[in-house]
């Protein structure tokens, strides 16, 4: 596959020939075979960036064939659900994949996320990756949050119905944002409707836009070096080939998390611990909401910030404060290729690490918070 | 002005409070002061009949504006304390008094005094001047009285057994009377009375439910299938029309009792019924009795023991099936229809016909084959699941390692 | 030497490309096979369409036939007034199934002579509560049931 054997056929050249005399296949092989992948410590961490892309994929497949038996309503999603998970063959299966790669797939978001920030691999010249993936990144949780209502069941009711009531105390558009995400003043068939087409057409197409503009910019620009690399003497520089050596070995990290995907859907189709989807009973709007209500585990942080903020924070409203709080981090979060300068110049920033490392303690032990107290 | 003091006085006529209502009465001012908390002056403001506004002279006489307690005596229409005989005329004055009732609690019947006339403990207070029965106070207290629809009154289901047995459960107490003191206990162990007592299904009967409040009296031996018939309706028109009835008429046999017993009625085994001890049907039948009884109580035996064990069965396999996380609603729901089924089956017992149990039990019997086979197909299911997934894991682990050793040699 | 080395390369890319159509075989499998419907090819919605119509539950000696509506089991019956009310057949004392008397105008349970009226209301016997109704719908010929009030 990877050398042109003299020993292969005729036929795979002449198509090879066809292609090249079409698309020019060969400049796209000449600069694949110049890439290389920097080796270093911390290189394991390349890999995050592809298991992602593999989870999405897996997402993008499941959830076409989770489309063909689905039927959103209020009087339907429930019971096609159900009907996925115990008449269709395998139904149980493509769910089970599903909400286990979504989870995993917000996880390695995560540790792709960190681990760019914390090699400030995000500097120059990748401040447009940095930005497109943190897109990506929010879509992803958008994913995340309106895949949970579909089945229509108490638990997705009840966190869906706290969750966009959130939403409602944002100043001045807050009332109107809630009634434009519930379709309504209440959590009702209205609102699957809505979720739905967000779920299936909306959140894809953009995610493939920014998707596919993160991996030409990763493509463009190749893999980034360490901060330490810009002072070191080239010829202490290790690199791999990017093609075919790389390549192989990603694949060999996703036939990995494949075969961990599997294991885990057929041993816990339901989740475990924290991060389960029982099917449940059906959502009753007019039933006491359970005695726990939480969200899915990667918003459990902002969840129990929220929850935790008193009433009053000098004259403003607590929620306003924490909306403010959340949505002020997030923009510095955002734009620390641009507030980082020191990095840029060949010099980690020390400051910039700190308040990586404060953001994570902060999201762990409020995660941790979110759990114990209930 | 003046429309301000009589606006205040109005609305300070509608706050009062019962007790401070009370403190206008001189009964109650006089009667607090010289009474400790268990006096009625104290009790009385829990008493229905206070906070449905009636006060002490209105059961007791006398005028309550006076303030000298000699003079109250003195005064029009006292009558003081009731003697133990009294008690029901006393009571009677208004409560068998429609009209009157009408205008404080339409709904309460007014039959009370007549019933307790034809009680045991009516007939012997009222003809023989037996002052240890139960009069209403017995049951009912005195200045303490409640609706026997508030949870705290001792007529409410839950305290009724407690209510009665103080005097039935009370030995020394019952000695003259020469009949047994054990209901309570029996009663207790019974499934009514754990129904009720334990569970607190205030459906289940309490002892006024099978003897009656007012006219308690024991129901007699052919009012039992009546009596139980109640609640136990099928049971009890399946029984009138077996052969049992005339046979039981005949010998003086008190119907349901004869098997089921009276206050210490358990849960019914199944092996009640059958040829062999500990079967009640070989107390009077026997195989050279001419009849076809213990023939027919061997095949009903069999045929219900059948259904119970394919239940069984079935639940064994069923909740394997649930422990290993398999959708099993079709066949939970399933399983309820094969109990169903077998409590039906069980019911028809009481027409001792041994045709018609077998029938039923084998409707349960078709059921419950279903809910097993369909439990260990899903059963299977899960093997299948669990042997597809280690061949797949095999083919992937197989190409990760040659991909691997494939790495290892560019 | 250089055979052994190249037979063994050979080895290998046997087991890899077996390997590989092997676990796309695993991974196009199930996806077939969830792809080809089930018997029964539908979901249940929540409004229940029954197979049978009025003159089948007029037919019965009780005028009445039960349903399965999710976990639940129901009653539909005719009353004396010609309309078709459906109940949750599940008594709310101890569990028993009630059945429909018309001859007594009652939904009735036997186990302990609980009655309820035609709207499930509890009228006589233990029923601590009514039993839940269900709405009734006649399209065509076509009982349509569903729960009430969601």
């Amino acid at each position: 596959m990877s050398e042109k054997k003299p020993t292969e056929t005729s036929t795979m050249m002449k198509l090879y020939g066809w292609l090249n005399s079409r698309f020019e296949t060969d400049a796209f092989v000449e600069y694949m075979k110049h890439k290389a992948v920097p080796v270093h410590s911390h290189s394991a961490f390349y890999y995050f960036g592809g298991i992602s892309l593999f989870l999405f994929i897996v997402q993008v497949v499941t959830g076409i064939l989770l489309l063909m038996y689905y039927r959103p309503g209020a009087d339907s999603a429930y019971e096609s659900v159900r009907f996925i998970v115990s008449s269709v063959s395998f139904g149980w299966l493509i769910r089970a994949l599903h909400s286990w790669s979504a989870n995993l797939m917000v996880f390695a978001v995560f540790i792709h996320m960190f681990s760019v920030y914390f090699t400030h691999a995000y500097r120059r010249p990748r401040e447009l990756t940095w930005l497109t993936g943190m897109g990506l990144m929010g879509l992803a949780m958008l994913f995340g949050f309106s895949g949970y209502l579909l089945p229509w069941n108490e638990l997705a009711f009840f966190a869906t119905r706290v969750g966009t009531g959130m939403a409602g105390a944002i100043p001045v558009i807050g009332k109107s944002l809630l009634i434009a995400m519930r379709g309504g003043e209440e959590v009702t068939g209205a609102t699957i409707g809505r979720f739905f087409g967000l779920h299936v057409a909306i959140l894809p197409g953009l995610f493939t836009v920014l998707l596919s503009m993160h991996l030409i910019m990763v493509q463009r620009q190749g893999m980034s070096e360490p901060v330490e690399w810009d002072k070191l003497d080239p010829s202490k520089k290790t690199y791999q080939k990017f093609f075919p050596n790389f390549l192989l070995k990603d694949l060999l990290v996703w036939l990995i998390v494949l075969n961990v995907l599997a294991v885990l859907a057929v041993f816990f189709p339901d989740g475990i611990g924290v991060v389960h989807w029982p099917l449940g009973v059906k959502a009753d709007p007019f039933s006491p909401p359970p005695p726990v209500i939480r969200p899915e585990w990667y918003f459990m942080f902002a969840f129990q910030a929220l929850k935790l903020l008193p009433a009053h924070i000098l004259f403003i409203e607590g929620e306003l404060f924490g909306i403010a709080f959340f949505s002020i981090g997030g923009l510095i979060w955002a734009l620390i290729p641009f507030l980082d300068r020191k990095t840029a110049e060949g010099e980690k920033s020390k400051k910039v690490t700190w308040f990586g490392i404060a953001v994570l303690a902060f999201m762990i032990v409020m995660t941790i918070i979110g759990y114990l107290v209930e | 002005m003046l429309k301000n003091i009589l606006l205040i006085s109005v609305s300070m006529l509608v706050a009062l409070p019962l007790a401070s209502r009370a403190q206008e009465n001189n009964c109650i001012t006089c009667h607090q002061d010289l009474e400790d908390q268990d006096g009625p002056s104290h009790k009385i403001v829990r008493d229905i009949h206070f906070q449905k506004g009636l006060m002490c002279n209105d059961c007791h006489g006398g005028d309550p504006t006076l303030d000298d307690m000699d003079d109250v005596a003195e005064s029009k229409g006292y009558r003081g304390v009731p003697s133990y005989t009294e008690v029901p005329s006393f009571c009677a004055r208004c409560h068998s008094d429609a009209s009157y009732m009408h205008e404080h609690n339409p709904s309460l019947p007014t039959d009370q005094f007549d019933k307790y006339k034809t009680s045991v403990h009516g007939q012997r207070l009222l003809k023989k001047g037996d002052t240890k029965v139960a009069n209403c106070i017995s049951c009912h207290s005195v200045h303490e009285i409640g609706d026997a629809k508030f949870p705290h009154s001792s007529t409410y289901p839950l305290n009724i057994p407690a209510t009665c047995g103080k005097c039935h459960g009370d030995t020394e107490y019952m000695s003259q009377y020469g009949i047994p003191t054990d209901q309570l206990e029996g009663y207790k162990k019974s499934v009514h009375g754990k129904a009720l007592l334990e569970n607190h299904d205030l459906g289940a009967p309490a002892c006024n439910d099978c003897h009656g409040n007012h006219g308690a009296a024991p129901p007699g031996v052919s009012s039992i299938s009546a009596v139980c018939g109640n609640c136990h309706a099928f049971q009890a028109e399946l029984f009138d029309a077996s052969p049992h009835k005339q046979a039981y008429i005949e010998n003086d046999f008190p119907m349901c009792e004869t098997c089921h017993s009276n206050h210490l009625i358990v849960q019914p085994l199944d092996a009640m019924v059958g040829d062999a001890e500990p079967a009640i049907c070989t107390e009077c039948h026997s195989s050279d009795d001419g009849t076809i009884g213990l023939a027919t109580a061997a095949s009903i035996n069999a045929g219900i023991k059948k259904l119970v064990l394919a239940h069984n069965e079935a639940e064994v396999v069923l909740n394997e099936a649930i422990e290993k996380g398999m959708l099993t609603t079709d066949e939970e729901f399933l399983l309820n229809e094969v109990k169903q089924e077998l409590i039906q089956a069980r019911t028809l017992v009481h027409s001792f016909d041994s045709t018609r149990v077998v029938e039923k039990t084998k409707v349960g019997l078709l059921k419950a084959d279903s809910v097993k086979s369909n439990s260990a197909s899903l059963i299977d299911e899960y093997y299948f699941r669990r042997k597809g997934l280690g061949v797949a894991t095999l083919f992937i682990t197989i190409v990760c390692i040659a991909l691997w050793i494939r790495i290892k040699r560019l | 030497m250089n055979d052994t080395k190249q037979s063994r390369r050979g080895f290998l890319e046997v087991i890899l490309g077996g390997g590989v159509l092997a676990t796309i075989a695993a991974v196009v499998y199930p996806v077939t096979k969830y792809i080809m419907p089930p018997p029964v090819a539908e979901a249940n919605l929540s409004q229940l369409k029954l197979k049978y119509g009025r003159a089948d539950i007029e037919g019965e000696p009780k005028k009445a036939k039960y349903f399965k509506y999710g976990r639940e089991l129901g009653i539909i019956f005719l009353t004396d007034k010609g309309k078709l009310n459906a109940l949750s057949a599940t008594c709310t004392h101890l569990d028993c199934t009630v059945q429909h008397r018309p001859d007594l105008g009652l939904i009735w349970c036997s186990c302990h002579n609980g009655k309820y009226d035609m709207d499930g209301n509890n009228v006589s016997g233990p029923p601590p509560r009514p039993l839940a109704r269900f709405r009734v719908e006649e399209v065509d010929g076509t009982i349509f049931v569903s729960k009430e009030d969601v």
